[in-house]
């Protein structure tokens, strides 16, 4: 991976994700992640994790921001209105925010790992479905059974939440 | 060259944007977003992690992103149930601000 390459994703990545949470129009926020959400993925693939890559363009761009805008749709929320600002709670926020993130960045300056570059792999050809794969039904076969009933009572509650007369 | 702590720092970044997000914004649906975004700040640190420890066979850790799947999986179904409950909230009290709904505030 090339850092010219690395440098465009993450600053894509990073823009639109502040673009998510300056926006006041939620479908522009749903946009903007959905932007986010491929410049991720394409930093995943530079970490050679296709699958994992391939997997959040699928599910995320896919599937949840359908989703999002559908329920933006349905509901038929406009951009906010302009209200008076709680600037006690602005400020908190931001400065919350900011003490986890200079929190964070010391904690990576001060990991030594963190300044070595990655090692290379054995070939460039990893299979990463397969091992991913191999795992998932061998050693994470009961998490992986668990998920599997965590999404059916997913679904379940969806339907008897959105019913229109709850009995 | 690209070293492990740069992914680590945009992760961080990414996580931060999603907390100030959460934290700021008022609609209920933008806040879910914000909570999309601290899962994938998490993803990206353990993806960078994963191909960082190359093990005995020069593959990458692929218990981390055996990991990673499972977190996308629980995060699309968490989307499914919090957007189902927005709607039942739409229905009965006409709004998605979180500044309307205070009753359980104290």
């Amino acid at each position: 991976m090339s850092p010219f390459l690395f440098w465009i994703f993450a600053v894509l990545t990073v823009i639109f994700a502040a673009a998510v949470i300056l926006n006041r129009n939620p479908v522009a926020s749903a946009l903007s992640l959905v932007v986010s959400f491929l410049g991720l993925s394409a930093l995943f693939m530079s970490l050679d994790a296709f699958f994992i890559g391939i997997i959040q363009v699928l599910v995320y761009a896919g599937a949840v921001m359908v989703l999002f805008l559908f329920i933006i749709m349905l509901l038929n929320i406009r951009a906010e209105e302009r209200r008076r600002i709680n600037w006690l709670a602005a400020v908190g926020g931001i400065g919350v925010s900011t003490i986890l993130l200079v929190q964070i960045c010391v904690v990576i300056g001060r990991f030594r790992g963190a300044r070595q570059a990655f090692p290379p792999l054995a070939s460039s050809r990893t299979d990463d479905v397969w091992n991913i794969g191999r795992l998932l039904f061998n050693n994470y076969n009961l998490p992986f059974q668990i998920i599997g009933v965590l999404v059916l009572v997913a679904t379940v509650g969806v339907v008897l939440l959105s019913q229109r007369e709850p009995r | 060259m690209i070293t492990l702590g740069d992914y680590l720092i945009v992760s961080a970044i990414l996580f931060t944007i999603g907390l100030a997000g959460v934290m700021l914004r008022r609609n209920l649906i933008v806040i879910l977003m914000s909570l999309e975004l601290m899962l994938n700040g998490a993803n990206l640190s353990l993806v960078a992690f994963s191909r960082f420890r190359i093990g005995a066979n020069g593959l990458p850790d692929y218990n981390a992103q055996v990991f990673v799947f499972f977190v996308i999986t629980v995060a699309a179904a968490e989307v499914a149930v919090g957007l189902a409950l927005f709607v039942a909230l739409y229905r009965a009290r006409q709004t998605t601000d979180v500044d309307d709904i205070t009753t359980l505030k104290f």
